[in-house]
C-alpha cells in the first residue's frame, strides 16, 4: 500500500465517484430523516424543524412498543429457526465430496437469485387455506382415514378435515421470513465450517470425545463467527421487514416495518416514520456493536 | 586499467519512516559477475535490489548503471530486469504472452517477437511449453518462464530475488547449476539475493555480506570463508569455534595474542583494521586426537567428547576443553569400515594449528 | 447415489442418512414454493389449486398487459443501468482502498459497509424524503425517469461490488505490476494489461450480485418510484393485493428464467479459459 500523495490523480479517480455517490444517495438522504424524525408536521406536507422530541416520545407510545417488540420476538424466533435448519445444511455441504460443493452452493444461492416479493407470493400460494400444503394435509388425511377406518379406527382422524389456519398470523410469518433468508444463514456458516482444519476434528475424536461432544466443543466454537454473521444477516433484516408481514401475516403481526411504511406512504407523518426509523437503526447499530464486541472478545479468547 | 564498473552504488542509504533499511551502501559490480547479497532476513539485500530495479527510490547517495546515473529513472526506463521471488508471472496469460510481454510494451516489431520468444524459451528448455497457462506449470518451469521473460530483454544486469527459495531441495540444486551455465551462455551481469550460504558460495564469483543495512566484507566466496574480517560473516557463513584472547602486539598482517590454554602465539589478522577481537577456527581445522603425537608445531589441548552428530559423509564431534569451552569439531567418515565415532564422555586431545587460527572484528 | 461400499469412516458426514435426509428436505422446502409457482403459471384453471391441463393463456394475457410490460422492462433496464454504474464504482473503490494510504480511510471503510447493515426500510423511507426534499424532477423522458431508483439502486449494489472486488485484489500479487514495470510498462499499460485482466473475474461476480440485488430489490424501488413509474415488483404487488392470479405466476416465471439465464451466462464468462488455448 502506498501513500494517496504518491500518485493523487488516480487517487481521487478512484476514491470520488463512489465516496460522492454515497454522500447523494445516502449519507444525506438519511441525515434529512434523521432531520425530519425532530421536526414537527404543520400541514399536509410541510414539517418545521423544531429540534422536538415528541416523535421520539411518540414512537415509544404503548401501542408502538407493543408493536416493537413483536417485530422484536419474531425476527429472534425466524432467526433462531433459520440457525437450527441452516446448520445442518452447511454442516453437509462443507463435508460435502469436492466434486458436489459448487453444485450444492448453487442450489442454496439459486433461490436468493429470485425476486423477494416473488417468493413471500410463492409462500402464500402454499400456505393459503386452499392453499398447497393444506390440500397436501387433506390427501394424507384421507390416506389415513381409509388406513384406518377398515379396521375400525376411523374415528381417530375426525369427521372432517379442517384446514389448517396457516396463513395470517405470526407462524405464517415467521415461516415467511425462514423461507427468505435461509440462504444468508447458511452462506456464512459454510464459508466457516469450510475452513475448519479436518485435523481438529480427528484430533478431539482421538483423545476421546464423541461425536456429539466434538460437535459441541470443536465445530460450534470454530464456526462461531459465521454463526454471528449469520445471525446480523438475518436478524437486522427481519425487525425491518414489512413485505413479509404484509402479505403473509395477519392484523395481529403488523410489525414495525409495516408502521413506517404507512407513516410515509398512506399516513403522511413523516417526523414519526423518520423517528421510528432511526431507532429501528439503532437497533441495528447496537447489534453490530456487540457483534464487534464478540470479535474482539473471540480474539481475545484465541 | 579495469574495465568500468557495470553497476556502481555510491553511498546509497535508503531509510523507511526513521528505520534504516540501508546505510551508506558502496559497491561496484563488474560487467560478467556473478554477485550476490548475502545476509538474513531483513538486513537490506532486497532493499538495496529493489533500489538497482528502480522500486525504491535512495535516500541519499547514487546508483549508475553502465555509467549512466539511473537513481531516479522509473523501473520501466531502466537496462534491467528482475526475477521475482514469487516469479509474478502473469497468470492470465500464456507462456508465450508472459515472455512476449516485455517486447510488446517497448513496441517492438511484431516479426522480431516470435523468433526472439522462441529463442529465450529454448533457452531456459522450455520450448515445448509456448501455449501453456501458468497454472498448469510447476513451480520450477514458473521460475524458468520469469527468467526467460527478464532475459528475452537482453538487460545490462538481470537481478534476481532470492530466486531459489522456493524450491525444494533437488530442484535447487539444478537450478544452481543452470543458472551459473545461463549466465555463462548469456554473458549478462547477474545481481542475486539469498539468504543461503551455500547457494552464494557454490553460486556467485562474489559476495557481498550484509547485517542491518551494511555491506560487511565482499569477496570472493574463498576468502570470505578462510578469511572473514567480521565475525558475523565467520558465522553466518559456515560454522566456527571461538577464543577469547588479549592482544599484546601488531606487527603487519600478525598479531601476539595471549590465551589461557594455548598460551603465547602468532597468528594472522583477517583485516588491517582488526587490532582487537576474537580469535576463529573452523572444525574441520582441529584435529581430534587419541594417542599420536603431536604435529609439528600444533598446540594440543585435553578435552572430553560431549556429543556426536553423524551426518552421513562427515560427524560433528562436540568436545569441551578444561575450561570449560565448547568446540565442535567435524571429521570425514573417510573409510567405510571405520573406527566408528568416540563415546561421549572419553576422553581426547585436540590438536589445533597456529596457522589455522585467525583473529577477526568481533563487532557485528 | 446409493450408498455402496464401506461403510462411512469418522468424518464422512457426508455419507449420513440423517444429514442426506436433512439437505433434501431443505432443497424441498427452498424450491417446492417456486417450482409451485413455475408449474401452475401453466396450469389451465383459475382456482390454480389442482392441475387442469397444460396452457400458455396467461402468458399471452401477461404478455398483452401493457403495464404489466412496461413494468417488467422498465425493472429490466433498472437492473442493467444500476449494474454497470456499480461495477464502476464498486471496482474504482476496490482498487483505492486496495492501493493507497489516506487519512480518513476508516471512515471511509466503514461509510462505505453501511449500505450492507442498514435495514433497507430505513434506507427507502430515506430516499423517498430526500427524492422528495430535493425536487427531483418529474415527468422526465425515459430512460432518466427511472434515475431515481437506479441512483437508490447503485447506493445499495456499490459496496457490494466493492467487497468482491476487494477479496480478489486480497490474492494479487503486486510483484506482477512491479514485474510489468520492470519490463518496460507504463504505469497505464500495466493497469490494462495486468490489474485489469486480473480483477475481471471480481468484476463479473460482483456485476452478477449487484443485477441480482437490483432484480431481487422490492423495498428500495417500493419507496423510490413514483407514481408515474412502473417497476415489476410494484406492479407485482398491487396485483396480488388484489388477489393473486395465475398471471402474476407467469409474469413470474418469466423474471426467473431471465435472472437463471444471466446467471449461467455470467458464470460461463466467469469460467477459467480452457488449457491449451
Amino acid at each position: 500500500m502506498q501513500s494517496w500523495r504518491e500518485q493523487p490523480a488516480a487517487f481521487f479517480v478512484f476514491i470520488l465517484p463512489a465516496t460522492l455517490w454515497l454522500l447523494a444517495f445516502f449519507l444525506i438522504p438519511l441525515a434529512l430523516i434523521w432531520v425530519i424524525s425532530f421536526g414537527e408536521r404543520v400541514g399536509p406536507v410541510d414539517i418545521a424543524f423544531t429540534w422536538t422530541s415528541a416523535n421520539y416520545l411518540d414512537a415509544l407510545d404503548p401501542l408502538y412498543l407493543k408493536l416493537f417488540w413483536r417485530s422484536l420476538w419474531i425476527a429472534a424466533v425466524a432467526t433462531a429457526v433459520v440457525l437450527v435448519v441452516a446448520f445442518p445444511v452447511a454442516f453437509a455441504i462443507a463435508f460435502a465430496p469436492p466434486r458436489a460443493k459448487p453444485l450444492l452452493l448453487l442450489l442454496v444461492v439459486l433461490p436468493f437469485w429470485t425476486n423477494m416479493l416473488i417468493r413471500t407470493y410463492a409462500m402464500l400460494a402454499v400456505l393459503r387455506g386452499n392453499g398447497y400444503l393444506n390440500w397436501t394435509l387433506e390427501g394424507l388425511w384421507e390416506a389415513t382415514r381409509l388406513l384406518l377406518t377398515p379396521i375400525g379406527l376411523g374415528w381417530l382422524t375426525g369427521e372432517r378435515f379442517v384446514p389448517l389456519e396457516l396463513l395470517y398470523n405470526n407462524t405464517a410469518v415467521v415461516f415467511g421470513i425462514v423461507y427468505v433468508y435461509l440462504p444468508f444463514m447458511v452462506l456464512p456458516l459454510y464459508a466457516s465450517l469450510e475452513r475448519l482444519d479436518r485435523s481438529l476434528l480427528e484430533a478431539s475424536l482421538d483423545l476421546g470425545a464423541s461425536q456429539l461432544r466434538t460437535f459441541l466443543a470443536v465445530v460450534v466454537p470454530m464456526a462461531r463467527p459465521g454463526i454471528v454473521s449469520g445471525l446480523m444477516l438475518v436478524f437486522i433484516p427481519a425487525i425491518g421487514t414489512f413485505l413479509i408481514s404484509d402479505l403473509l401475516g395477519g392484523p395481529d403481526s403488523q410489525l414495525l416495518g409495516n408502521i413506517i411504511e404507512r407513516q410515509f406512504k398512506a399516513a403522511n407523518n413523516w417526523p414519526l416514520g423518520a423517528a421510528m426509523s432511526f431507532l429501528l437503526l439503532y437497533v441495528a447499530f447496537a447489534l453490530l456493536l456487540v457483534r464487534a464486541w464478540l470479535g474482539a472478545r473471540g480474539l481475545r479468547d484465541a | 586499467m579495469a574495465p568500468p564498473p557495470i553497476v556502481r552504488i555510491e553511498h546509497v542509504t535508503k531509510r523507511f519512516g526513521d528505520y534504516p533499511a540501508v546505510e551508506d551502501v558502496s559497491l561496484d559490480i563488474a560487467a560478467n559477475e556473478l554477485f550476490a547479497l548475502l545476509g538474513p532476513s531483513g538486513c537490506g539485500k532486497t532493499t538495496l535490489l529493489r533500489m538497482l530495479a528502480g522500486f525504491e527510490r535512495p535516500s541519499a547517495g547514487r546508483i549508475l548503471i553502465g555509467g549512466a546515473d539511473m537513481t531516479t529513472v522509473p523501473p520501466n526506463r531502466r537496462p534491467v530486469n528482475m526475477v521475482f521471488q514469487s516469479y509474478a508471472v502473469f497468470p492470465h496469460m500464456t507462456v508465450a504472452d508472459n515472455v512476449a510481454y516485455g517486447l510488446r510494451v517497448d513496441g517492438t516489431p511484431a516479426g522480431e517477437i516470435a523468433p526472439r520468444v522462441d529463442a529465450a524459451l529454448e533457452m531456459v528448455r522450455l520450448g515445448g511449453y509456448r501455449a501453456r497457462m501458468p497454472e498448469q506449470l510447476s513451480g520450477g518451469q514458473r521460475q524458468r518462464v520469469a527468467l526467460a521473460r527478464a532475459l528475452v530483454k537482453r538487460p545490462k544486469v538481470l537481478l534476481l530475488d532470492e530466486p531459489l527459495s522456493a524450491l525444494d531441495r533437488k530442484l535447487r540444486e539444478d537450478m544452481q547449476l543452470e543458472l551459473v551455465r545461463l549466465q555463462h551462455e548469456v554473458g549478462i551481469t547477474f545481481v542475486m539475493v539469498t539468504h543461503d550460504q551455500e547457494e552464494a558460495l557454490s553460486m556467485a564469483n562474489r559476495v557481498a555480506v550484509m547485517d542491518a543495512g551494511r555491506v560487511l566484507q565482499i569477496a570472493d566466496p574463498r576468502t570470505l570463508y578462510e578469511n572473514p574480517t567480521h565475525r558475523f560473516v565467520a558465522d553466518f557463513i559456515g560454522t566456527m569455534n571461538t577464543f577469547d584472547v588479549e592482544v599484546s602486539g601488531v606487527e603487519g598482517d600478525r598479531v601476539r595474542v595471549r590465551h589461557p590454554l594455548l598460551g603465547e602465539l602468532e597468528v594472522a589478522r583477517a583485516a588491517p583494521h582488526v587490532t582487537g577481537g576474537v580469535l576463529i577456527i573452523r572444525p574441520e581445522k582441529l584435529r581430534l586426537d587419541f594417542s599420536t603425537p603431536p604435529v609439528a608445531g600444533e598446540r594440543m589441548l585435553d578435552a572430553v567428547i560431549e556429543q556426536v552428530a553423524y551426518y552421513g559423509d562427515l560427524s560433528f564431534v562436540f568436545i569441551r576443553l578444561d575450561d570449560g569451552t565448547r568446540l565442535q569439531v567435524s571429521r570425514y567418515n573417510i573409510n567405510r569400515v571405520d573406527q566408528g565415532d568416540p563415546p561421549p564422555g572419553r576422553r581426547c586431545r585436540v590438536g589445533i594449528h597456529p596457522e589455522d587460527l585467525l583473529l577477526v572484528d568481533d563487532g557485528g | 447415489m446409493l450408498r455402496r461400499g464401506p461403510p462411512p469412516g469418522p468424518l464422512d458426514y457426508s455419507r449420513r442418512w440423517w444429514l442426506r435426509a436433512w439437505l433434501a428436505l431443505t432443497f424441498v422446502f427452498l424450491y417446492a414454493p417456486i417450482a409451485i409457482l413455475v408449474l401452475f403459471s401453466f396450469n389451465d384453471s383459475r382456482r390454480n389449486i389442482v392441475w387442469q391441463g397444460f396452457t400458455l393463456d396467461y402468458y399471452v394475457k401477461a404478455a398483452n398487459n401493457v403495464s404489466l410490460l412496461e413494468a417488467f422492462s422498465n425493472s429490466l433496464v433498472i437492473a442493467a443501468l444500476s449494474t454497470v454504474i456499480s461495477v464502476v464504482l464498486g471496482g474504482l473503490l476496490a482498487l483505492a482502498l486496495y492501493r493507497f494510504r489516506f487519512p480518513g480511510r476508516p471512515a471511509v471503510e466503514a461509510a462505505n459497509q453501511l449500505p450492507i447493515v442498514v435495514p433497507e426500510i430505513c434506507m427507502g423511507v430515506a430516499l423517498l424524503v430526500f427524492f422528495a426534499e430535493v425536487g427531483w424532477p418529474r415527468g422526465l423522458p425515459w430512460p432518466l425517469s427511472l434515475s431515481n431508483i437506479v441512483a437508490g439502486h447503485v447506493a445499495f449494489s456499490f459496496p457490494f461490488v466493492a467487497v468482491v472486488v476487494r477479496a480478489r485484489l486480497a490474492g494479487f500479487d503486486r510483484a506482477q505490476e512491479e514485474a510489468s514495470r520492470d519490463l518496460g510498462a507504463s504505469e497505464w499499460q500495466t493497469f490494462r494489461r495486468v490489474t485489469l485482466p486480473y480483477m475481471r473475474p471480481g468484476l463479473i461476480a460482483g456485476g452478477l450480485l449487484a443485477m441480482t440485488l437490483s432484480l431481487d430489490d422490492f423495498v428500495i424501488t417500493f419507496f423510490t418510484s413514483g407514481p408515474d413509474t412502473l417497476t415489476f415488483p410494484v406492479k407485482v404487488y398491487s396485483m396480488v393485493r388484489f388477489g393473486a392470479t395465475p398471471e402474476v405466476n407467469a409474469a413470474s416465471t418469466v423474471l426467473i428464467a431471465i435472472t437463471i439465464a444471466l446467471t449461467v451466462v455470467a458464470m460461463r464468462l466467469q469460467a477459467p479459459p480452457k488449457a491449451g488455448g
